[in-house]
């Protein structure tokens, strides 16, 4: 085939292309895998019953608000990583914010309460609830996000499918939150932090398979 | 920024806006550019030019299909170039060449022009006889003959936006069979 032919074929009648479309398509993809996570966790587990008590209340905002933080962050990154060339100028390193303030507020927490208390309040009653339920939830946001970036042109697989992991553990966490009864800022940190750092781990592992076009 | 950079990006704009005869003019620029970065590179590993010839065809038609991912916000050339070193990394890799490529300034991929009368070793006309009927349809009559989609619709017996979609998910199809084509071949 000469190069020449092919020009001529892919240039006739041309289509108009819409602006965004990426940032369009990841945002819908994230929004739907939100919804699912929900579900599935509505659904698998169930929302704490002690939703009422201020404590339970300030507990879970907080959590939410350290997820939301995570999935922003984590979602910015992404569309740039979609988009050939746009990587520049944007540091993987704000993605990390989220997880550096909720660290700190944990080493606080704990430099505040005798050492006795440690255990339990890095252990929490759930963690291995937590470990496993955060992880399994993901799975679901983080095929519908692949799809979304899949239609892109992400160049970077590895780093890309990373973020998509982050994206997908920081919605699950979001989900789980409205389950979880351990209230304590160590505790949100390790297992939050921690199966979320699990599924950007696995994220990476799997981009370039999944990603490659 | 390059007179390069401002001309390509111009066309480009207009190319999204759906204009035919600016697509053209920068798929024939950028293709002469991409051969003559592509021929540079392949001379290096002991390739030749149809190969180079292979890979600019492939790209050309991952320009086309993921023309919806630049950022009309952000300089045009670093998008091309990211695509175009993305390709030669799989291409490489693919075709089982050990060989490293240097990490060059963003500007080598559009630096030359070669307006060689080009020919990869694909055949069109074979490729398209793989898909399904009406989406081969849908690709001769509106991207070959230049047939409106109102045409072609009639002719291949589906509707407007079923014309739209097939010829997406044709296009689609040939890049993937030119991709797994190069990898028999050198296998």
């Amino acid at each position: 085939m000469k190069t020449d032919d092919l020009v001529a074929m892919l240039s006739t009648n041309v289509e108009p292309i819409g602006r965004g479309l990426v940032v369009r398509t990841i945002s819908i993809a994230v929004a739907a895998g939100a919804a699912l996570a929900l579900g599935f966790m509505l659904v698998g587990l169930g929302v704490r019953a002690d939703l009422t008590a201020t404590r339970a209340t300030v507990f879970l905002l907080l959590k939410v608000t350290f997820a939301l933080a995570v999935v922003g962050m984590a979602m910015r990154y992404l569309t740039r990583l979609a988009s050939p060339g746009a990587e520049r100028g944007i540091s993987p390193l704000a993605s990390a914010v989220p997880f550096a303030g909720i660290a700190l507020l944990g080493i606080i927490n704990l430099g505040m309460a005798p050492s006795s208390h440690w255990n339990g309040m890095i252990l929490g009653d759930e963690w291995l609830e937590c470990l496993l339920s955060i992880p399994i939830i993901a799975i679901v946001p983080f095929a519908v996000t692949i799809f979304a970036v899949r239609r892109a042109a992400p160049t970077n697989l590895v780093r890309t499918g990373a973020v998509a992991g982050l994206v997908a553990g920081g919605i699950s966490a979001m989900a789980y939150a409205l389950h979880c009864t351990d209230d304590s800022l160590p505790f949100v940190a390790v297992w939050y932090g921690g199966t979320i750092v699990l599924c950007t781990l696995a994220g990476a592992a799997l981009g370039p398979r999944l990603l490659r076009w | 920024m390059t007179s390069t950079e401002i001309e390509l990006k111009a066309l480009m704009l207009a190319s999204l806006d759906g204009n035919a005869s600016s697509y053209r003019s920068l798929l024939d620029r950028l293709s002469s550019r991409l051969r003559a970065y592509y021929k540079g590179k392949f001379a290096r590993v002991g390739r030749g030019a149809t190969e180079a010839e292979d890979l600019v065809q492939e790209v050309l038609l991952a320009i086309h299909l993921k023309r919806h991912t630049y950022d009309t916000g952000v300089p045009f050339t670093p998008w091309v170039y990211t695509i175009a070193r993305y390709k030669l990394i799989d291409y490489l890799r693919r075709t089982r060449t050990a060989a490293r490529v240097p990490i060059d300034e963003g500007t080598e991929v559009l630096a030359q022009d070669d307006h060689a009368d080009a020919e990869s070793s694909h055949d069109i006309r074979i490729l398209l006889g793989r898909l399904p009927e009406k989406v081969r349809c849908s690709i001769e009559c509106v991207k070959l003959e230049g047939r409106s989609v109102a045409e072609a619709a009639a002719r291949c017996g589906i509707s407007e936006s079923g014309v739209k979609i097939n010829i997406h998910r044709g296009l689609r199809a040939l890049a993937t069979f030119i991709a797994q084509e190069t990898k028999d071949e050198n296998r």
